[in-house]
């Protein structure tokens, strides 16, 4: 099946009066892999379950492929969907799930046997066809789930969290996985709800980031986690140091020092956020050097966590792990390049501030 | 066991041997001892004989055993079906609007009416009811098998509503992303998971309705006489004996048929 891309147009979801899902516009390309991140209450699976049409919208309007199927019964927008719990069909052998969606389709019968086994064959459980669902592990009931989804060749896929149910190391193994089969179905669009930042990093071309019903940035991941715009996107995607400043002429002033960052015409006098990541923060004298008190070390393995309190801010320090680390109550002095810091200005911070509060207001 | 010292074991049991079996197991010894003695004059039944099985098994008892099943299977089924259909259709009402949910309630309180109702009043109602054309069921066999698919009914609409609302709607969900109509994720999804409880509910049904005489003392007619009856006019007319060895054979044959439908019950269910 030829790509087939996602719209949503001004998509608000209520329940009971509560709006969950606010005015949402998104478009995911044919062929692209959209993360919808959020932590969780931010609309992004409501937004997942309006496109598969298990919610109905209280306005707005949700487009696949170019067709608007917004009313339309969730068993006629030829979409695949796989959801946290799996939810596979506990009476059917692994052969007999995967091929439901064919069967319900009144696919012709000689095809069906192919498409199953190649189905299986993709996500690797070909050996597994005979079995039930209860004989499997979580990992493997996880890919036949894939696999049911993908055997009626749709053009859009939904995954919801797919791998929050397993454990750590098969979740980056299926991380992987997903990604060959993204790169083996070039097609096939995919919206992928998640809360988890490395999954969406891993795997989106592009990232929606949503924050109390309402979406509140998007772009690529490099996009989103080198340039933030907001103070949530740079605390959600990623680790972030958020610092209070006031603009000056291509500096920030924080406390009594100055930081040469690029100001990009924020007016000088302005209050505004400097966004640095924790783990370009070097230990030592440097550009941009800071002196504060060590208040906190963790040692984390390969990298130490170190919290130093700098003009009344705490700033994160990830450093490769130090021979000798400093003691708690220390001096040191931590230093960032200019062009590692983002001015996240005050006005952009307040706007996403006050579309937070509208949110509460709507949900309350 | 949830009782678990040592001594607080041997004191349930004790307990469960003075209460379980005069008030349960008792009466019962007592009609197998009955159907299989001659006369009953001292404290002990004396005078072993198997002749009142005899009369139990041929003739109008024989008859009556057929009737009994007949009826029971039917009324049965069609209290599942009506049952089923009516905590499917409550279950999709109570996910619409507000309206909706409140029709969802209404009909799950009517289809509990049945067990609120003294099965006497059931019976003088249906009786009542279908005493005039063009409904004229009276004086049919068919009056006791309505009857009876009334009375049980309400027990098959619990038992499959309370397994509905246990059902995972993330089958529902996945089976309908694939592309199945409603009444194929019905059939091949929901009817499948639902069995275990569906055969439960069928086995609940068939039990009450072999059971069942207050309200079909008031309805049948002469040539549909199910055991009950049979049981009730024999002692009636001083036959205890005959009347002890006619109700052996309804534990037998109830007891038969409950144990065949938890086989397929065992081998319904998953995980």
């Amino acid at each position: 099946m030829s790509g087939s891309g996602i719209r949503f147009d001004r998509v608000s979801v209520a329940y009971d009066g509560n709006t969950v899902l606010h005015a949402l516009d998104l478009t995911v390309e044919p062929g692209e892999v959209m993360a919808l991140l959020g932590p969780s209450g931010s609309g992004k699976t409501t937004a997942l379950r309006a496109v598969a049409g298990f919610v109905r919208p209280a306005s707005g309007r949700v487009f696949i492929g170019g067709t608007d199927v917004t009313g339309l019964p969730p068993h006629r927008r030829g979409i695949g969907m796989v959801v946290q719990q799996y939810a596979l069909f506990p009476h059917l052998r692994v052969k007999d799930n995967v091929a439901f969606g064919l069967r319900a389709q009144k696919a012709a019968k000689a095809e069906i046997p192919g498409r199953v086994a190649e189905a299986l064959e993709m996500t690797g459980m070909g050996a597994y066809a005979e079995r039930y669902p209860r004989e499997l592990s979580g990992g493997q009931q996880q890919r036949v789930a894939i696999a049911r989804a993908l055997a009626i060749r749709p053009g859009v896929l939904l995954l919801d969290e797919p791998l929050s149910a397993l454990d750590a190391q098969l979740r980056s193994g299926m991380l992987a996985e997903l990604a060959r089969l993204h790169r083996e179905l070039p097609d096939v669009s995919i919206l992928y709800v998640t809360h988890d930042q490395v999954e969406a990093l891993t795997l989106a071309d592009r990232i929606a980031v949503m924050d109390r019903a309402r979406l509140q940035d998007c772009g690529t991941p490099q996009e989103l986690y080198r340039t933030p715009r907001t103070e949530f996107t740079a605390s959600f995607v990623g680790n972030a140091n958020l610092l209070p400043v006031t603009a000056g002429a291509g500096a920030a002033l924080l406390g009594g020092a100055e930081l040469k960052v690029d100001t990009g015409g924020v007016a000088p006098g302005a209050t505004a956020t400097l966004c640095v990541r924790p783990h370009l923060v070097g230990l030592g004298d440097g550009p941009n050097a800071l002196t504060g008190r060590v208040s906190e070390v963790q040692w984390r393995g390969a990298t130490h966590r170190l919290y130093v309190d700098v003009a009344g801010e705490r700033i994160k320090a990830d450093v490769r792990e130090l021979r000798t680390p400093p003691g708690i109550g220390d001096q040191v002095t931590v230093h960032f390049a200019p062009e590692d810091a983002v001015l996240l200005t005050a006005a952009v911070s307040e706007g996403a501030a006050a579309s937070r509060r509208a949110g509460v207001a709507a949900d309350g | 066991m949830l009782v678990h010292s040592r001594g607080g074991r041997w004191a349930a049991w004790a307990l469960f041997a003075v209460l379980f079996l005069p008030l349960f197991a008792l009466p019962l010894l007592v009609i197998l001892a009955a159907s299989f003695s001659a006369h009953w004059s001292g404290a002990f039944p004396s005078g072993l004989t198997t002749g009142h099985y005899a009369a139990a098994t041929r003739g109008e008892s024989l008859q009556a055993l057929t009737t009994s099943l007949v009826t029971a299977v039917t009324a049965s089924l069609l209290a599942l079906a009506a049952g089923t259909w009516a905590a499917l259709a409550a279950a999709s009402l109570k996910q619409g609007p507000r309206w909706s949910r409140f029709a969802g309630r209404v009909l799950d309180t009517l289809f509990v009416l049945p067990v609120a109702v003294p099965s006497v009043v059931v019976g003088l109602a249906v009786l009542v009811a279908f005493s005039e054309p063009p409904m004229l069921l009276n004086g049919t066999r068919w009056i006791v098998v309505l009857a009876h698919a009334v009375l049980v009914t309400a027990f098959a609409h619990q038992s499959v509503s309370a397994a509905l609302a246990r059902l995972d709607p993330a089958y529902e969900q996945a089976a309908a992303s694939l592309g199945a109509r409603p009444s194929y994720v019905l059939w091949k999804v929901k009817l499948p998971l639902l069995l275990p409880s569906l055969s439960a509910a069928a086995g609940l049904c068939f039990a009450l309705s072999m059971g069942e005489l207050s309200a079909t003392m008031m309805l049948y007619p002469p040539d549909w006489t199910p055991l009950p009856v049979r049981i009730y006019a024999a002692t009636d007319r001083g036959s205890t004996f005959t009347g002890a060895a006619v109700a052996v054979v309804l534990m037998a044959a109830t007891l038969l048929v409950l144990l065949a439908v938890s086989r397929v019950r065992t081998r319904a269910s998953y995980r």
